[in-house]
């Protein structure tokens, strides 16, 4: 095959992989059309959390953080193995986020340091690349301290995250808009055929419920910051943040494809430079660096001379004679700074009040959460759990799990409640950061405990029956347990006219309560709701606890 | 400046400044203007009365709860009373809660299917079966069996969406400006196919209050005067039929439930004409005297049906 048709190969399967990815990502929501199974369960038909589990930084992060390699992981050896023997080719022909990147950095540049011939210079081995290094070996030092931040920076993790909590929420909250302003205009055919084109992208793309996710602008930025920055260097995330990436570099450093340049038939064209990817200097005249390349095959497929070659074989230096280059030239005191950084964020994090003796009553962790420590250590904040809860419930913190616990998923139960029969959020979790329950193990049986993940607090302040004698029931109309955790206490009191009125006034029994929220979501008293859930009294903790004779002592699924 | 390009600069500039100034004089308003609600004040979809057929009818059946819908609704007249051919017919059974059957927080799917296939089998041209779900919709609709039944029976489950709702301006003292689920407005034939149900506050949820599942908004804050809502509602939407699902009923723990310690079989079904009637004779089932329950009592008061069931004319078949 030549190099053009090998590139076409490349390309379609950058797309195919894109698709993947984004569908797995749209199918990551309660479908309309989802059945329940023979033991009454609800579960998602396709393995939507399979793209996660190929990622080997997320694998080797969470080995080191927790010493297990989850469930699904294992998969990542499929793309961990290959890359020994062949080098990056998940960067340049799988990561869907690279793919993205890919296609940004190759719009054209009218003007600017990028245009025309300049691309070339830019896309040059530059010292910048090194700083990817220093990335991974802070998060995997930060990992093997027990705190897994790979998951800010890893592709997969961002790009789910972005799309899931900031993309797709925003397109939904854009069409729907539109949709209102063209249906406003009063014109019926308009409004009609906009309202078939809404229903025709909704099927595909717009989950049945608007989600409105906590703090995302912050996300959105960061997300935006990324594909904006491809402007300034092609892929410049890929060569010079992306601790995946980095990580495959290392990997690589043994692989048997090499780039065979031959200096007597180049004209210094510069084309294969252009094309660059990865900023691995194809040209010949200088070494080409193998931890670069994306395998994306530009060069090959550009040069017109055949000049530059992939060869199985090692490949020592070129035919000019040009020393091999070592595979990560960070140099080892820029490495044990980096090392030492990501050792001792995590003392100097969990020093502070907010991990153990001050942790934040709103840190409210989604149902099978590990116990912080351990949850900490596996959660990859990729926001499938998030985009799978089907009620809005799981939302990414902001600072209510401290620094250390940016976007990792907190339950808002004024926004959504947590439903007692759904389990999804643990069956997607590609790190058991959230462990896998069955029903019975969430709403508890005659003999086990159910799943709790905190206790409901009467503001009597706020209560319309306790404050203002007027009545009201809500709370303990959608209590969930049997018996009702939320009762209520008739009493008659005397009103400001002098007339007796009948009220009933709810209390909560800390022996029932999950802390589900459902009497937070459904209190009338719209702003700060009068009944409230805290943490407190969570399965997972031994200490968060108010009765004595629960020692959290959580159930894990084996 | 040369004369002309003065007059032509300065008629640009003359143009720009009425333009600018129209846009303000069309927009302006002096008070903020709430757009968009429509005014309705009754949802009628009742037939013409007959004096020769009965205003209730109760029939049971321990084995098939089907056969006992069936012969209240033959005892009512037939399908064929109720429906036309060519209508659109909307059926809003309870779907309120994530709950199984035999949870009894939810109608009967059984029910609910057969319902829709009568519809349809007296010519109607759609059936559409909608809730306001307290729990979320797709999970209710789910495991409360309904999908299932009403997807087998050939109609049309809708799960609404904020944008399924309009403002109505009601007129109530309670219920000024709502917001109506569109499909029980916008329909020829209305059926309401409550569960009977023990509530805290109401005393028990049989029809009229499953008649909240046509409002959206912040329903919780109903319940401060519950009893006042729940007719003022009633008087908004007159039903084609009240079908109330008594195969099993929720004593205790209302109106979510959850365990089968609360639920006992009662076997039978309530076809009615007259929702306070239908009420009236169901929270029998729970134990209540129709007089005891406050916005029974209050309906009757407001002549929108008798709770003295008798009078309505009562038959039961066996």
């Amino acid at each position: 095959m030549t190099p053009r048709r090998l590139r076409w190969v490349r390309r379609i399967s950058q797309g195919l992989f894109l698709l993947v990815f984004s569908w797995l990502v749209l199918k990551t929501t309660f479908g309309v059309d989802l059945a329940l199974d023979r033991s009454g369960e609800i579960s998602l038909p396709y393995p939507v959390s399979l793209f996660l589990e190929l990622d080997p930084l997320v694998a080797i992060a969470t080995l080191l953080s927790s010493w297990t390699l989850y469930r699904g992981l294992l998969w990542s050896l499929v793309i961990l193995l290959p890359t020994i023997f062949f080098g990056r080719f998940f960067c340049g022909w799988i990561c869907p986020l690279g793919t993205i990147n890919h296609l940004i950095s190759e719009l054209p540049a009218r003007r600017g340091r990028r245009a025309g011939g300049r691309k070339g210079e830019t896309n040059r081995y530059h010292p910048y690349q090194r700083f990817k290094y220093l990335v991974l070996l802070f998060v995997l030092a930060a990992a093997a301290m027990g705190s897994l931040q790979a998951g800010l920076l890893d592709p997969l993790c961002l790009l789910a995250r972005s799309l899931g909590t900031v993309v797709l929420p925003t397109l939904h909250t854009a069409a729907a808009g539109l949709l209102d302003g063209v249906k406003s205009l009063g014109w019926p055919p308009l409004g009609n055929a906009a309202q078939w084109i809404y229903d025709q992208v909704a099927v595909v793309l717009l989950p049945f419920r608007r989600a409105h996710f906590h703090g995302i602008l912050l996300l959105g930025l960061v997300f935006v910051a990324v594909l904006a920055l491809n402007r300034l260097f092609s892929r410049f995330w890929c060569r010079g943040i992306c601790p995946l990436g980095a990580l495959l570099g290392l990997f690589s450093r043994f692989s048997f494809l090499g780039l065979e340049k031959d200096a007597s038939t180049c004209t210094h064209c510069n084309r294969c430079l252009r094309a660059c990817q990865g900023g691995d200097d194809p040209v010949p005249g200088v070494p080409w660096r193998k931890t670069e390349c994306h395998l994306c095959l530009n060069c090959t497929a550009e040069c017109p001379e055949g000049s530059v070659r992939f060869r199985l074989g090692p490949v020592l230096g070129d035919a000019a004679g040009a020393p091999p280059v070592p595979a990560m030239d960070v140099g080892r005191r820029a490495a044990l700074v980096a090392v030492g950084a990501g050792l001792a964020t995590v003392p100097l994090l969990r020093t502070g009040d907010t991990f153990s003796v001050n942790p934040d009553p709103d840190r409210i962790r989604p149902p099978g959460a590990l116990p912080e420590e351990e949850f900490l250590a596996r959660c990859v904040r990729c926001g499938q759990c998030m985009r799978v809860c089907p009620n809005n419930a799981l939302h990414p913190a902001a600072l209510e799990a401290g620094f250390e616990g940016l976007w990792t998923p907190v339950v808002i139960p004024r926004i959504g409640y947590c439903e007692p029969t759904c389990t999804l959020c643990g069956e997607v979790c590609p790190t058991g950061a959230l462990a896998p329950l069955t029903i019975l193990q969430k709403i508890g049986g005659a003999e086990t405990p159910p799943s709790r993940i905190g206790t409901a607090f009467v503001d009597r302040g706020r209560c319309l029956p306790w404050a203002m004698d007027r009545p009201c029931i809500v709370c303990e109309e959608w209590c969930p347990t049997s018996p009702k955790a939320v009762h209520l206490e008739e009493v008659t009191v005397t009103d400001r006219e002098g007339r007796e009125v009948a009220v009933m006034r709810p209390r909560v029994d800390p022996g029932l309560c999950t802390g589900c929220g459902a009497c937070e979501h459904a209190c009338p008293v719209t702003d700060r709701r009068a009944i409230r859930v805290t943490a407190v009294g969570e399965s997972r903790s031994w200490e968060n606890q108010i009765l004595p004779d629960r020692s959290g002592a959580p159930e894990r699924a084996s | 400046m040369e004369r002309r390009r003065f007059l032509v600069q300065g008629g640009k500039a003359t143009a720009l400044a009425a333009a600018t100034g129209g846009v303000a004089w069309a927009f302006h308003d002096r008070i903020p203007s709430r757009n968009r609600t429509i005014h309705v004040k009754k949802i009628d979809f009742e037939v013409p009365g007959d004096p020769l057929l009965p205003g209730l009818a109760l029939a049971r059946n321990p084995d098939d709860p089907v056969q006992a819908l069936r012969g209240a609704l033959d005892a009512m007249g037939g399908i064929r009373r109720f429906v036309q051919p060519g209508e659109r017919v909307t059926i809003k059974p309870n779907v309120g809660w994530d709950r199984t059957p035999e949870q009894a927080a939810n109608t009967n799917p059984h029910l609910v299917g057969e319902m829709v296939r009568l519809c349809l089998a007296a010519g109607a041209s759609q059936v559409i079966v909608t809730d306001h779900t307290c729990n979320d919709p797709r999970r209710t609709f789910l495991r409360s069996g309904i999908r299932e039944a009403v997807e087998a029976a050939g109609g049309t489950i809708l799960l609404p969406q904020e944008e399924d709702y309009v403002d109505v301006a009601i007129g109530g003292e309670v219920l000024g400006v709502w917001p109506v689920l569109r499909q029980a407005i916008y329909t020829d034939r209305f059926i309401n196919m409550p569960i009977t149900k023990h509530h805290r506050l109401s005393g028990c949820t049989v029809g009229m209050k499953n008649h909240y599942g046509i409002l959206g908004g912040r329903r919780g804050a109903l319940h401060q005067k519950i009893d006042l809502s729940i007719v003022e509602l009633a008087r908004f939407v007159r039903p084609t039929l009240t079908v109330v699902d008594n195969t099993r009923v929720l004593l205790r723990s209302g109106p979510q439930g959850g365990s089968l310690d609360d639920v006992e079989r009662r076997d039978a079904v309530i076809v009615a004409t007259d929702p306070v009637a239908a009420d009236a004779r169901a929270c029998e089932f729970l134990g209540l005297s129709p007089e005891q329950v406050g916005h029974i009592a209050a309906a009757h008061a407001a002549k929108l049906g008798t709770l003295y069931y008798p009078e309505a004319g009562f038959a039961e078949v066996p």
